[in-house]
């Protein structure tokens, strides 16, 4: 993996994706590429020299000079609003990366893959999914994606696009509210329903978990009780609750 | 050259001496692990000083808490950029643990239940510098927090505080570890900012 020092990226592209949630597209000079499910460091630097820094996960992957984030606005978060709300095309910030080795699918493996998301979490699983399906693998992903109600969804055009035919199975669970003819449950994910949206254990599914730290621990909790091996599950905690 | 972001920094949070470059404060406790949380009871717990594939020393959790137990109270940095001022633990110190062993090592490698591991010189262990902590602000630690027992090694980033700790082998020169493998620095000191290699 090629880390390397901080690169200057310009905002090519920004779109909404959630009420409260925005995609950035990012030209990258010299973008050394990722695999999917990796994250890079974002520093933004005010007129005076401040600096910040904070992760965010690639939802693009493979070797193309731009790349793009997922965002979802933390309301009292200092980061999050500014990439959220004030970010314009052309802006420029820097980035470092791609980082983090563990939180990543290649082609190739053969095992069935379960993606499993919460709120923003979904970020670096639509690489995943992406990846799975340009590898002609999409049949063996499913993606379980947990929001709050319909409006909460990021990527959700994408995502049923992806889930077509032939494609990743998907599943949608909705927390608060859901969409208008609904006839699933509303609430948080019990081992009853985890059970019947997930790769059964006995296929040893790679299972992949990221969301806010409380969603990915009550999730991956709830995996090993169905009998999915500690070791076979890979998460990403985003922070939160 | 320096990139400046247009408009950034109206939210900017207080900066405090004690947070080194690129942290910043929470009064929450996050979490970082790369899978689910080992449950372990106590009545199983062990924890084994190993050498060459040999077992030096070994204690039970009652033989751990028969020990001297320290007061712990530190800062805590995130490499995932949170820091924690001031809080408050109670362990046995490694000293205290490797007072009858005698080895050459110049490392140690950390182990967990869970098969998580860390690299960590063995001069960043020492010398009062490290423990094996069970207490956290006064309760018994969290399984989410590495409960029964961690590492705790206040002055590198907090992953190599190895959660769920199960033992220590002693080596004669550097490996890498779980996180360490997977692109993250082999020592780890928050203030000249060791994150990835
Ligand atoms: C590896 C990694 C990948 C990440 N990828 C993404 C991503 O793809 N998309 C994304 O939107 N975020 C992602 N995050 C979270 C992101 O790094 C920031 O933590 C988040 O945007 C909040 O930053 P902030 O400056 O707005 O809030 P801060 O000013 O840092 O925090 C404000 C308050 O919110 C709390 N808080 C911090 N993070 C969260 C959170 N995630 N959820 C709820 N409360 C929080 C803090 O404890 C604090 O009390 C990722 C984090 C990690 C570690």
């Amino acid at each position: 993996m090629i880390v390397g020092a901080w690169r200057p990226a310009r905002v090519a592209d920004v779109a909404a994706a959630t009420p409260t949630a925005r995609v950035l597209t990012l030209d990258v000079p010299g973008w050394p590429g990722s695999d999917a499910g990796q994250h890079v460091d974002v520093r933004l630097t005010a007129e005076d020299g401040y600096q910040a820094v904070r992760s965010y996960s690639l939802g693009s992957y493979g070797s193309a000079e731009r790349i793009e984030l997922g965002v979802d606005e933390i309301p009292d978060g200092e980061v999050s609003p500014y990439l959220v709300r004030d970010v314009r095309v052309g802006d420029e910030l820097e980035v470092k990366g791609p980082l983090g080795g563990y939180f990543v699918w290649r082609p190739g493996g053969g095992a069935p893959v379960q993606l499993i998301a919460g709120g923003s979490g979904v970020v670096p699983l639509v690489a995943m999914a992406r990846a799975a399906a340009d590898a002609g693998a999409a049949a063996s992903a499913r993606l379980l994606y947990s929001v709050r109600g319909p409006d909460a969804a990021m990527y959700r055009d994408e995502i049923e696009q992806l889930a077509g035919h032939g494609g990743v199975g998907l599943t949608w669970a909705y927390t608060r509210r859901a969409p208008e003819g609904w006839d699933g449950s509303v609430g948080r994910l019990d081992d009853e329903r985890l059970r019947g949206a997930v790769w059964d254990a006995t296929l040893r599914p790679d299972v992949f978990v990221c969301g806010p730290t409380g969603f990915v621990e009550h999730v991956a909790d709830a995996l090993v009780r169905l009998g999915h091996a500690p070791e076979r599950i890979r998460t990403e905690r985003f922070g939160g609750g | 050259m320096a990139v400046f972001s247009r408009g950034f920094g109206a939210r900017r949070r207080d900066t405090d001496p004690n947070l080194p470059p690129g942290q910043y404060l929470t009064e929450d406790f996050p979490v970082l692990s790369a899978g689910p949380t080992p449950r372990i009871d106590t009545a199983e717990w062990s924890f084994d000083v190993i050498e060459d594939g040999r077992g030096l020393a070994r204690w039970s959790w009652d033989d751990l808490l028969a020990l001297p137990i320290e007061d712990i109270a530190t800062d805590i940095h995130c490499v995932t950029r949170w820091s924690k001022l001031g809080t408050s633990w109670r362990g046995v110190s490694i000293d205290t643990l490797l007072e009858d062993v005698d080895s050459e090592a110049t490392h140690v490698m950390a182990h967990s239940y869970g098969g998580y591991t860390t690299n960590i010189p063995l001069e960043d262990l020492t010398d009062g510098k490290a423990w094996i902590a069970f207490e956290f602000e006064g309760e018994p630690l969290d399984p989410e927090h590495g409960g029964p027992a961690r590492l705790l090694v206040p002055h590198l980033y907090f992953w190599k505080s190895a959660k769920w700790v199960k033992g220590l082998e002693l080596m004669d020169g550097d490996a890498p570890g779980f996180w360490e493998q997977n692109g993250y620095n082999m020592h780890g000191d928050p203030w000249t900012e060791e994150r990835y290699w």
